[in-house]
């Protein structure tokens, strides 16, 4: 027995997650058939983490649902697989059977095809074929600029089209859940919280995340001014180069030929945060994908990634 | 990034930033995380790039193209939407809504007020204050800010000249000493140049105030939620099992502990705390912003939208209330039209009974008004279809607020402020009478209905209507017909054809309908009655299977051609305003039970049509 939620959690901390479990609610109060989508990152773990305290002591009320591309890391299938069996939920997967079809890869057909075939028209697939109408995410509001405007309920059209000016505002708590058919919504209960909240919030609560986000000695590729560690043996060694053991760590979880690491010795949460605190690049950087081309974030929402 | 403290015990400060367009609100928030160093080398780089494309301060960076986001919004040089920042000073975490400034964006403004504390209200020091300040000043206030800072932008332009800030200033004051402000502190500051932003102006020593920062991490906006009574929005009932039944959701005010006596508000059922499980297991206490699930002692019939409230203190419960409407839709709102209502976790209809006058937010005159347009605030009577319990917003801003929804488009249409419940509605109760419609039915051996015919003028809705009155007549029915045309001679004498009125007289039409309907009569009704939204208002207030919506669906053409009243000669010559088909529009059924083709058969074909449905229902 406790006086009031927590006392492992600051004042601010213990707001975030009373937000993050009440938008969490309102989804299972409002949708007729909604879903979790899981990373398998650091941002699905939290939203994970207060989708079980949402509903103690009763079980998750939705499902998961995970977009396999087809080039996630290994270590994050295997973290998915424990996680799901130690929790005892239910875990939807899909790929897109047709990118499969045509052998999409990225390191084929460029990030960007890759992306927008394996996981954007992916998401849609899946989304469709099992009528889903909500699905909850971890993106939030400090990741990228075109974040900063999202809604907590984002209101897609029918086809999955996210519009900036149909936006519903959203006034004190009081969410405008109401879609007509063929619309969907996308939730986000991290919305107001910080990079730096979810690994507070990691460490205060234990919560187990990928151990990529550790640092550890890996095989590393130098390419194109990218540390990328060769997951399996698609990715072939160009004339020069060479593998070598390096101390890295990733900041965000990915598929392994778009997502850099970078150099670093923190192998736990408290070192990862005090590395983080001197940092002086953004969490995107290591992301492959998003300096495509400018104003990427944007025109890739619209297309309705997540 | 070393201002994120682990552990601390930092507290969180939610603001917003309005302005004018151009008064620098984006530079400013660009400015502040730019100084609290939150913004990252690769970030900088990005935008020191985009300054030369974008840029608008030449070959310096752009700190605004940190926050303007969108593609759109950089190439026009406008914010159109809400942002939302995040910086961290060793003192407090922050959480900006940037808030554009255009004045057909007011809606966004008020979003980031309602979950704001403190408002940064920009003045161009070049300008003095806008319309555009004052209409926000108004919003936040209205919106229940008590905390504002008036930052003097641009004071570089004018010389850092402390008459040009004292008259701004002086204006300022005078404009909002009605607006219930607690704290007002005025700043003369440069976001381009950082004066008096994070660090002291050497260009402003006649100013003695604090910097903006240090005001922030400074004021004091602690409204304690924890003293108000306790109050508790019910938003999803917990029950996985046999052995458990919890209702959870968020305190949104006060406190409660295991072994209170509750009751809930609106059915007034009691019983006691028996369990509280938070998140992390079960606790003794609960205060406000806490998410829980409470567990009664007493099997209590509680769903989604009630509210737990204390026995002796609980809020005014009520279907009738005065409030303050902020019109968020480009559809004017449109007093008796029905709208879905969500407060709390409840979901009901209401419509607007009176906008007893609307508010000019330049000069806060009170105006008459017969709607609402977008941007709009009026003082409104609303009426809720069921009772609600509501504290007023003043006192308490999680019970007091609501939002009005588009019933067709689900858009978010409006929001409001309750200011206090109607006494009206508590002293006048439905009185229950021995015979009722079932009895009178079943002695005239017929199911009473409304069959509503609707369509343009000249459709030929009243031909059709009585042939089939005069059929049911002969077939032993009782009937009654409603006629647009001979009711506006009549009950609706003083109602005109503008949109306001239009919804008005179907309101009217429907509750007559209703009334014969429960003396166990066939109503006919032709009226053009061109919104789905009234149409589907008279069909609510009917039991399911009463209504009949048969829809007279000839071509426009076909009745400019019939033009038997030569109504369509005199609207098409202006002589006519706000004609249906002509100057004003019509919307089609969409689940119409009968659609006529009008143009193609004759009315007793047509009329036989409605005869079979009839036919049908009377056996069913």
């Amino acid at each position: 027995m406790s006086d009031s939620s927590g006392g492992r959690l600051t004042p601010h901390l213990r707001r975030l997650e009373a937000e993050g479990i009440a938008i969490i609610r309102e989804v299972a109060a409002s949708f007729r058939n909604p879903v979790l989508l899981y990373s398998i990152g650091k941002d699905s773990s939290v939203v994970l983490q207060l989708a079980m305290k949402a509903f103690a002591p009763g079980p998750l009320p939705f499902p998961l649902l995970h977009i396999a591309t087809g080039w996630d890391f290994k270590a994050m299938l295997d973290f998915r697989d424990a996680r799901v069996a130690e929790l005892g939920l239910k875990l939807h997967v899909h790929s897109n059977p047709e990118g499969i079809a045509r052998g999409i890869g990225p390191l084929t057909h460029g990030s960007q095809l890759h992306m927008s075939v394996m996981g954007t028209e992916a998401l849609k697939q899946a989304l469709d074929m099992h009528g889903f109408d909500a699905a909850l995410g971890g993106a939030r509001r400090d990741e990228e600029k075109a974040r900063a405007k999202e809604r907590v309920f984002s209101h897609r059209a029918p086809g999955h089209v996210w519009e900036p000016r149909s936006q519903r505002p959203e006034l004190w708590g009081l969410y405008n859940t109401r879609i007509n058919p063929g619309e969907t919504m996308r939730v986000f209960p991290l919305s107001n919280w910080t990079e730096f909240d979810v690994w507070d919030y990691i460490a205060a609560e234990d919560i187990p995340i990928v151990p990529l986000y550790y640092a550890a000695e890996r095989p590393m590729l130098r390419r194109s001014g990218a540390l990328i560690m060769r997951d399996d043996n698609r990715m072939e060694l160009e004339p020069g180069e060479q593998e070598e053991m390096m101390w890295v760590r990733f900041r965000t979880m990915g598929d392994w030929p778009l997502t850099g690491a970078h150099e670093s010795r923190a192998e736990n949460i408290h070192q990862v945060m005090d590395e983080l605190r001197t940092s002086k690049t953004s969490e995107r950087q290591g992301r492959l994908i998003d300096s495509d081309q400018e104003a990427s974030m944007e025109r890739k929402k619209r297309e309705g990634y997540f | 990034m070393d201002t994120n403290v682990a552990g601390s015990q930092r507290s969180l400060l939610r603001l917003l930033t309005c302005g004018s367009v151009d008064d620098g609100k984006s530079t400013l928030i660009g400015r502040m995380l730019y100084d609290a160093q939150q913004i990252m080398e690769d970030t900088l780089a990005t935008i020191t790039k985009d300054s030369r494309k974008h840029g608008t301060v030449g070959e310096d960076v752009d700190l605004a193209l940190l926050v303007d986001g969108l593609e759109a919004e950089r190439q026009q040089g406008i914010t159109i939407d809400v942002a939302y920042r995040f910086f961290a000073t060793p003192k407090r975490s922050f959480i900006v809504a940037d808030c554009p400034g255009h004045e057909q964006y007011t809606r966004n403004m008020a979003t980031g007020a309602s979950n704001s504390d403190l408002a940064i209200i920009l003045a161009d020091a070049r300008k003095g204050l806008l319309t555009q300040t004052k209409r926000h000043s108004y919003i936040c206030s209205l919106l229940g800010i008590k905390h504002v800072v008036l930052a003097v932008n641009k004071i570089d332009l004018m010389g850092f000249d402390q008459g040009v800030f004292d008259r701004i200033v002086g204006e300022y004051a005078s404009f909002a000493a009605g607006l219930g402000f607690q704290t007002m502190q005025p700043i003369p500051l440069s976001a381009r140049f950082g004066d008096n932003v994070t660090g002291r102006s050497g260009n402003t020593a006649w100013y003695r105030g604090p910097t903006l920062l240090e005001h922030l991490e400074a004021v004091s906006t602690e409204q304690d939620e924890v003293a108000k009574p306790f109050r508790f929005p019910v938003q999803w009932v917990n029950r996985p099992n046999l052995d458990f039944r919890g209702f959870s959701g968020t305190v949104a005010s006060g406190a409660v502990a295991v072994g209170d006596p509750i009751v809930v508000a609106a059915s007034g059922k009691s019983s006691h705390v028996a369990r509280l499980v938070g998140p992390d297991g079960d606790m003794e206490k609960a205060v406000a912003y806490d998410a829980i699930t409470i567990v009664l002692k007493d099997e209590v019939d509680v769903a989604r939208g009630d509210v737990l409230v204390p026995p002796m203190d609980r809020p005014p419960v009520s279907d009738q209330f005065a409030a303050h409407i902020l019109w968020m839709d480009e559809e004017a709102l449109l007093p008796g039209r029905q709208y879905l209502m969500r407060t709390g976790n409840l979901w009901t209809n209401a419509s607007i009974t009176t906008i007893k006058h609307r508010v000019d937010v330049g000069t806060l005159e009170h105006q008459p008004a017969k709607k609402l347009e977008l941007n709009e605030i009026g003082f409104c009577n609303i009426s809720t279809s069921q009772r609600v319990p509501m504290d007023p917003y003043a006192e308490n801003r999680q019970m007091g607020s609501f939002i009005l929804v588009d019933r067709f488009t689900n858009r978010t249409a409006g929001c409001g402020m309750m200011d206090f419940p109607l006494r009206r509605a508590t002293n006048v109760h439905h009185e229950q009478f021995l015979v009722d419609k079932a009895a009178r039915a079943a002695l005239d051996s017929q199911k009473p209905m409304v069959l509503w015919f609707t369509g343009l003028s000249g459709s030929g809705k009243s031909t059709v209507a009585k042939l089939v009155e005069k059929a049911l007549h002969a077939q032993g029915r009782h009937t009654y017909t409603l006629d647009g045309d001979n009711l506006r001679h009549g009950l609706n004498n003083d109602l005109g054809f503008t949109d306001q009125d239009r919804v008005e007289n179907i309101r009217r039409v429907g509750e007559v309908s209703k009334l014969m309907v429960d003396a166990g009569l066939i109503v006919l009704c032709s009226f053009i009655s061109p919104f789905r939204a009234e149409r589907n208002m008279v069909r609510e207030m009917l039991e399911p299977g009463e209504f009949v919506e048969i829809f007279v669906d000839t071509p426009l053409e076909e009745c400019i051609r019939r033009d038997a009243k030569g109504l369509y000669a005199r609207a098409k010559s202006g002589a006519i305003k706000n004609f249906t088909g002509i100057s004003s529009p019509y919307e089609a059924p969409e689940k119409a039970e009968i659609v006529l083709s009008g143009g193609g058969a004759t009315p007793d074909v047509l009329a036989e049509q409605v005869l079979d449905l009839v036919a049908a229902r009377q056996l069913g």
